[in-house]
């Protein structure tokens, strides 16, 4: 196997947590040239091997110390130990366009911008339409880059950090730069970078982009390595971690609740066949969401429904027992109502239970609870590409086998 | 890697970081770079009215030359002192200035102080030689003498890098730096004999020699006598004052390198 381009040998980085800093010399004075602080450590005893030529993922929570490796790998912070060895020309996109002098023209500012990157003159001036060309500016290029748009300003700084043409390229969480036809470029330009060879780490907590972008992942956690290896088994782990800790906080919660009152909804739940609770079911398991209410006097020909939305507010699904063709004449006192499903068509995702009852007309709400069951759906069979739901569907070819 | 060898791989960097002080500096007003000439030539007339004409300050003419004008006799005093103002205040604003670029990029973090001080030498180089133009005008012919007066701009320039390197980073530690170097410099620009000639002072400590040595270990004393002495007497400085710039300059140099290199590395961190 060739050489890894980069070697990261049992470093830490330590941050001081000041509780009073030192930011005057009176202050030093006083306190004898001791500030009260207290030590975290970022990352600690950290090691990974980032093989030549394939695309590299950090993943973890917020602080997990992500950012700090790759800001020690990019030489920006030292390690308080270990080492960190690299092969090649190094390139970090860690901010867009930081450096961009808001006076000077586009054009000035791509040649500042490019020798801080590391470039030479000679290279900038044979980059320098293609640089231009990719962030779409020929016409704006030589105004000052104050006037420019925050897009226009980010598209141009990717644009030079990217033509900069490395070995090693560390992106930090910049994906998301541009409008669509932007992204779709550097999306490319990262396929380029790929099957040229080059080694690129990124960044980020997006799981599922990292689950298609990168071929290797490690996870970092409090600033160690919990887990590193082929991008699907890491992200699953850390995508199944990441949900036990947020629906034992958001389970049963509804986030508003109206109407008239004469039922009302005392619990919505999920569970599974043997009619034990569930938070996190898997894509293609039997369930069943249970509704129980309680009638303070005998209502007529009541309405049960249940909705689905995605986070982003999306409208999934939704299901009432008037169009299932199920609606008592008169309910009164407690009981329970049952939807069952036999399998389960959502892909991995966090989903928002919505439940209601109403009348028959469905124009008089008795009790209407939004957003009261958060669930999240886990790897389970069918195991389909991206997308919210799994239609179970099977590839199939009549002229080749695979 | 020794910094001075990243210097000089990051040439180029060097350049351009340069060229963004110069174009930054004057850009949105009217009058752009002629301001590199106003800012002095103002002080130049307000410090001729107050001094040689208000309280009656009397150079002595200049020997060989001759040449006997008050506000020559200050400009070759007052561009080098600014140039050493101009270097310090500056540096200390690369790096709390750039921090954007310190925290994201990764290069030679010196390049930022040098570059600084890189555009005020610039500058410096213009008014004098706008200065040399007028002390031909006013009959020194001066050519033959700016020679010596570049080598002193070396020598001076090793100085302000020096300082400029110490006071940056430790201004990112503590900011109250910038304030005291504020006042320092104000001390300082009176302590040289830029408004006065250095024989007044010689005058009033007569009686305490001891004092008047202390003044004239002062580098700037030194600086501003050996750049009147190619300039406005037309003569070369003693040999041991240009020997003690040398080594004073280089000593600077070298602790603000050392003091920089030390503190460098948590640099990100601190800003």
């Amino acid at each position: 196997m060739a050489d890894p381009a980069i070697v990261v040998e049992g470093v830490s980085k330590r941050f001081r947590l000041y509780h009073e800093r030192n930011r005057s010399l009176k202050a030093t004075i006083m306190r004898g040239g001791r500030a009260r602080y207290e030590e975290f450590w970022a990352l600690r005893d950290v090691s990974l091997e980032i093989p030549e030529g394939i695309t590299f993922g950090l993943v973890g929570e917020n602080g997990s110390g992500k950012s700090t490796l790759l800001k020690c790998i990019a030489r920006i912070l030292r390690p308080d130990d270990g080492k960190i060895r690299t092969r090649g020309k190094m390139a970090a996109l860690l901010e867009l366009g930081s450096g961009f002098h808001p006076e000077l023209s586009g054009r000035e500012n791509v040649f500042l911008n490019g020798s801080i990157l590391g470039l030479s003159k000679r290279e900038l001036t044979a980059r320098f339409d293609e640089i231009v060309g990719f962030a779409g500016l020929e016409r704006f290029i030589d105004q000052p880059v104050k006037n420019y748009s925050s897009g226009m300003y980010v598209r141009l700084g990717f644009s030079v950090a990217i033509n900069i043409d490395p070995d090693v390229l560390l992106v930090d969480e910049v994906l998301a730069v541009g409008d669509a036809v932007f992204q779709r470029r550097c999306n490319e330009k990262f396929a380029d970078f790929r099957r040229a060879g080059k080694t690129v780490v990124i960044v980020s907590h997006a799981a599922e982009a990292m689950r298609t972008m990168c071929d290797q992942v490690a996870w970092l956690k409090d600033g160690q390595v919990v887990a590193q290896g082929r991008s699907e088994d890491v992200v699953d782990d850390y995508v199944d971690e990441g949900h036990e800790d947020r629906v034992a906080v958001a389970a049963d919660e509804a986030q508003s609740r109206w109407g008239s009152g004469e039922v009302r909804l005392q619990s919505v739940r999920l569970v599974d066949r043997t009619g034990r609770q569930i938070t996190h079911p898997s894509t293609g398991d039997a369930v069943t969401f249970r509704l129980r209410y309680r009638a303070e006097k005998a209502v007529p020909k009541p309405v049960f429904g249940l909705a689905l939305e995605t986070l982003d507010g999306t409208w999934l699904w939704a299901h009432h027992t008037r169009d299932a063709g199920f609606v008592p004449d008169e309910i009164y006192g407690e009981g329970t109502v049952d939807l069952h499903v036999p399998h389960l068509m959502l892909q991995t995702g966090t989903y928002d239970l919505s439940a209601s009852v109403v009348d028959y007309t469905a124009t008089h709400q008795y009790d209407y609870l939004r957003r009261c069951l958060r669930f999240d759906v886990e790897h389970g069979t069918p195991r389909e590409s991206g997308g919210f739901v799994a239609l179970g569907g099977q590839w199939s070819s009549a002229d080749f086998d695979a | 890697m020794s910094s001075v060898a990243e210097l000089a791989k990051s040439r180029e960097l060097f350049v351009n970081l340069t060229l963004r002080e110069l174009r930054g500096k004057y850009k949105r007003s009217l009058l752009g770079w002629t301001w590199s000439l106003l800012n002095p030539l103002a002080t130049m007339v307000i410090f001729t009215v107050v001094f040689r004409f208000f309280l009656k300050v009397e150079p002595d003419p200049g020997n060989p030359s001759g040449l006997h004008v008050f506000a020559i006799f200050l400009l070759c005093g007052l561009l080098p002192f600014n140039f050493l103002s101009n270097g310090i205040t500056g540096s200390m604003g690369a790096l709390i200035g750039n921090s954007n670029l310190i925290q994201k990029v990764f290069f030679p973090r010196e390049i930022l102080v040098a570059a600084s001080i890189a555009s005020w030498l610039v500058s410096f180089w213009i008014e004098l030689g706008v200065l040399a133009l007028i002390l031909v005008l006013a009959g020194n012919f001066v050519l033959p003498w700016l020679l010596p007066a570049l080598g002193l701009v070396l020598i001076q320039t090793m100085f302000v890098i020096g300082l400029g390197l110490l006071l940056s980073v430790l201004n990112v530690y503590f900011r109250d730096v910038q304030h005291f170097v504020g006042i320092i410099l104000q001390i300082w620009f009176y302590a040289t004999p830029i408004v006065y000639p250095i024989r007044v002072v010689a005058a009033a400590l007569e009686k305490y020699p001891a004092i008047f040595t202390l003044y004239k270990l002062n580098p700037m004393v030194r600086f501003v006598e050996a750049y009147r002495d190619c300039l406005y007497d037309l003569r070369f400085p003693p040999l041991l004052d240009t020997s003690y710039l040398f080594g004073v300059s280089a000593a600077t140099l070298a602790l603000g390198v050392l003091v920089f290199t030390r503190l460098e590395p948590k640099l990100a961190e601190e800003l």
